[in-house]
């Protein structure tokens, strides 16, 4: 019952005018960044802190609140339309969701992953108001050997990103996790692979490589020839899904919304596979695998799903131990902290306002979202209609800018256009940039976790299978590696890639 | 955009400011004045500079912009004001690690003692030894007894070289001579994560971090690094009274200007300093983080240069001992 009351507590403090219309800015705001290429929410919220100084601490977080979730919907439409991700889980959208617009079907695929992230940010919010405290119980038991093993079963499962060769796609992954090592060594201080450059001491920036090797690359490959460019316009048939469609997306949706749910409580980093598990674990359950790659739905809804659901969760670390999972979440501790909140674990009983009224506007604010982008679909479709001329020179302005923004450092921009060549080089050779990313953003922090149990447990490396969670995670991940080896699996792999040959 | 317009405008305007530099000193400020901070935004330094630049705004009639340039432990936000036009539009509100990197870094892209003009000392923040909430010790006494029984097992937890928490951490090492296993992180949020989960054993870090925690009672709070206890933590007791002698250690913040900086414009940013940490709304704000902000004799320029010379001969020696360079 107590409950209940809280949510109605919730819903009075959001549902105010004065919060609804804040709620509203911020996801306006949030879809409108999301949607310029490589302008992102960090940048958008640090420049907005200001302007929260002299609204109602709970009328600025949720709008806050807004700018985030906004922007994860808007970086789905980027990266379908244009095959520019924002950010590490859109990555995930681009593969099949730029396979379905090039075959003129994007406004299927932005109506599938508005919806699919709909559901899951309803039921990924009543997870949430349910199950905040418990969960953060199970997210505390996670330490440095739990977090090694997770990323091996994503690094693992990441071979499924490529419907390609296998071989190249483990080099991707492989030159991924060493561009992740670029930067200051945590443990010992020392820069690595930095080049004597200064401005690289703290790594490549991600919104840089995504930029370069999908974005950037794609541009170069378009400008290629006259033929390959005219293929977005000259077929966008049906807004909508079909009801075959809708068949098809229930059940990614719903182990999207799971997996993402799961992965988005763990605050060291468990969000950013949320994406990229739901994908693998589409690809495996599908009776169609080899669409993958080539316009699946399942590779839409699913990952879209697990993204907005993990985005939801991962406030739980925030509301319940006032601590951020990431960069966004860090800006509205800074937020709250100006506001004269300071984030601990008595938020709930200190501020149940502020506490319930931020868990209710973000179901408020999935349904706006939602309502506010099945219309603007089609409006996003008739971009694609604009000349390349015109559109790639407004793409590469955005993108500079938004890289920029992030920390002002200008090696960002050269970092973008250094990739933007490599992304090309990698087309040309039919490598593939997801398994490139996923290795790039797990790298350090399987370097990281790994130095960090070995020294917790004094140089044991039994560490990793007498810890329960752990040795299940990487039981997990021989069962990954023994599916992908199954002689039935590899003969649907062969086949894929001798229909691409 | 935002940033970009104010680049333009910044060059622009510098362009001018560069011919008529003696006449802008007397009606300064004319325009927006970026404060740079060299850490991320929503971090502990950034919300002291927003603060302090807010108020600071409505007594010199201009908007302090606050532009965060994080990275390489506060050096790169540092060197890019060390190289900006010295005409009071760009200033930088640096910690102490604009004291330790002197010494942390053995190659710094410009000269720590000769490339900033000083405005004043903003606060200075204490820190707090805390541990798991399951660790049996009930007294700083009872923690270093521990500590020094399991030397072997006993895990220091910081947010990185550099950071606080790792300066905390070797202060804290070398008082009760007792080297232990320290447990790096990338910033504090992690690493107060595994202390909550109890994988490690002890952090030392600023009030601003951990002080909603202990009050929470989800990690045990040991003592305060500062000369008296604190309003907000009555109960915990100083590291001195604690048997710790001499131990103080505080992240204090100062703002500076580029070298060649007029000095009307140097006081004049004092001044507004001064008139920020008597605001109401900072004195309150930073109760809140438990910190004060600083005294008006100690808001001065020469007060933040006695402090920043005496600090780097401070920390010199403890860096070296550790031997651990952050380059």
């Amino acid at each position: 019952m107590e409950l209940f009351s809280n949510l109605a507590l919730g819903f009075a403090t959001a549902a105010s005018p004065e919060n609804l219309l804040f709620c509203l800015i911020g996801v306006l705001l949030g879809t409108l960044i999301g949607v310029l290429p490589g302008i992102g929410a960090t940048a958008t919220i640090a420049m907005l802190l200001p302007i929260t100084f002299q609204l109602e601490p709970v009328s600025s977080l949720i709008m806050l609140a807004g700018i985030y979730y906004g922007a994860q919907y808007g970086g789905s439409t980027t990266a379908i339309l244009i095959n520019m991700p924002g950010e590490s889980s859109s990555a995930v959208t681009a593969i099949d969701g730029y396979q379905m617009a090039r075959k003129g079907r994007a406004g299927a695929a932005l109506s599938i992953a508005a919806l699919g992230s709909f559901f899951a940010g309803t039921v990924s919010t009543f997870l949430v108001a349910l199950f905040a405290i418990p969960l953060t119980a199970i997210a505390l038991k996670f330490g440095a050997a739990e977090y090694f093993s997770l990323m091996i079963v994503g690094l693992v499962s990441s071979v499924a990103l490529a419907h390609g060769s296998v071989v190249k796609a483990l080099a991707m992954v492989a030159l991924g996790l060493l561009l992740g090592l670029v930067g200051t060594d945590i443990y010992t201080g020392t820069p690595r692979f930095t080049l004597g450059i200064r401005e690289y001491a703290d790594g490549l920036n991600f919104v840089a490589v995504a930029v370069g090797v999908f974005g950037i690359a794609e541009i170069l490959r378009n400008l290629e020839g006259e033929k390959t460019r005219s293929v977005l316009v000259h077929k966008v048939s049906g807004l909508w899904p079909t009801r075959e469609d809708f068949r098809r997306m229930a059940a990614p949706v719903l182990r999207g919304t799971a997996i993402g749910s799961a992965l988005g409580i763990l605050p060291g980093g468990g969000a950013i596979l949320a994406a990229f598990a739901s994908y693998t674990v589409e690809k495996r359950v599908s009776d169609k695998p080899e669409e993958f790659g080539h316009g699946a739905i399942a590779g839409v809804a699913g990952p879209e799903s697990a993204n907005n659901a993990g985005a939801q969760t991962s406030f739980i670390p925030l509301l319940t131990l006032g601590i951020p999972a990431n960069p966004v979440m860090a800006l509205m501790v800074g937020a709250m902290i100006i506001q004269g909140i300071v984030p601990g674990p008595n938020v709930a009983s200190e501020q149940p306002a502020l506490f319930w009224g931020i868990i209710a506007s973000m179901w408020i604010g999935n349904l706006m979202l939602v309502v506010l982008n099945l219309p603007l679909i089609g409006l996003w479709v008739k971009l694609l209609t604009i000349p390349y001329y015109v559109l790639f020179p407004i793409i590469m302005a955005f993108c500079s800018i938004g890289v920029y923004s992030v920390n002002s450092n200008v090696y960002d921009l050269y970092a973008v256009a250094f990739f933007g060549f490599a992304g090309y080089l990698l087309v040309k050779l039919r490598c593939e940039p997801a398994p490139l990313l996923l290795g790039f953003v797990l790298g350090p922090l399987l370097e990281e976790n790994l130095r960090r149990a070995m020294i917790l447990s004094r140089g044991d490396p039994t560490t990793f299978i007498t810890r329960p969670i752990s040795a299940t995670l990487l039981l997990i991940a021989l069962a990954v590696l023994v599916v992908v080896f199954l002689p039935s699996v590899r003969a649907k792999r062969e086949e894929v890639f001798q229909e691409e040959d | 955009m935002k940033t970009l317009s104010a680049v333009l405008g910044m060059t622009a305007v510098a362009a001018i400011s560069l011919c008529s530099l003696p006449a802008g000193a007397q009606t300064y400020p004319e325009r927006t004045i970026t404060m740079v901070v060299p850490f991320s935004a929503g971090g502990p330094t950034d919300t002291v500079a927003r603060l302090v630049a807010e108020s600071m705004s409505k007594d010199l009639g201009q908007q302090i912009v606050v532009e965060n340039v994080g990275g390489a432990g506060g050096t790169l936000g540092a060197g890019r004001v060390a190289q900006a036009d010295p005409d009071g539009y760009t200033i930088l509100l640096h910690h102490i690690g604009m004291a330790t990197s002197a010494t942390l870094y053995r190659k710094l892209a410009y000269d720590t003692l000769g490339a900033f003009e000083y405005v004043g000392l903003v606060t200075d923040v204490p820190m707090t030894i805390v541990a798991r909430k399951d660790l049996e010790a009930t007294d700083l006494k009872g923690l270093v007894e521990y500590v020094k029984a399991n030397k072997d097992t006993v895990t220091v937890a910081n947010a990185g070289i550099g950071a606080a928490s790792h300066l905390c951490g070797m202060m804290f090492m070398s008082a009760i001579e007792t080297p232990l296993t320290t447990v790096p992180y990338k910033g504090t949020g992690p690493a107060m994560t595994d202390l909550l989960g109890g994988q490690v054993d002890i952090m030392c870090d600023q009030t601003t971090n951990t002080t909603k925690q202990i009050q929470g009672g989800t990690i045990k709070a040991y003592a305060v690094t500062s000369p008296e206890r604190l309003a907000v933590l009555p109960d915990v007791p100083t590291a001195v009274e604690g048997g710790l002698d001499g131990f103080q250690v505080g992240i204090w913040h100062g703002v500076y200007a580029p070298k060649g900086t007029p000095t009307e414009v140097t006081e004049r940013l004092s001044k507004s300093l001064q008139a920020a940490l008597q605001d109401q709304n900072v004195v309150a704000r930073f109760a809140e983080l438990g910190t004060v902000p600083s005294p008006a004799d100690d808001a001065t320029p020469a007060a933040l240069k006695a402090k920043l010379e005496g600090e780097i001969a401070r920390w010199k020696p403890v860096i070296e001992a550790a031997g651990q360079y952050a380059d």
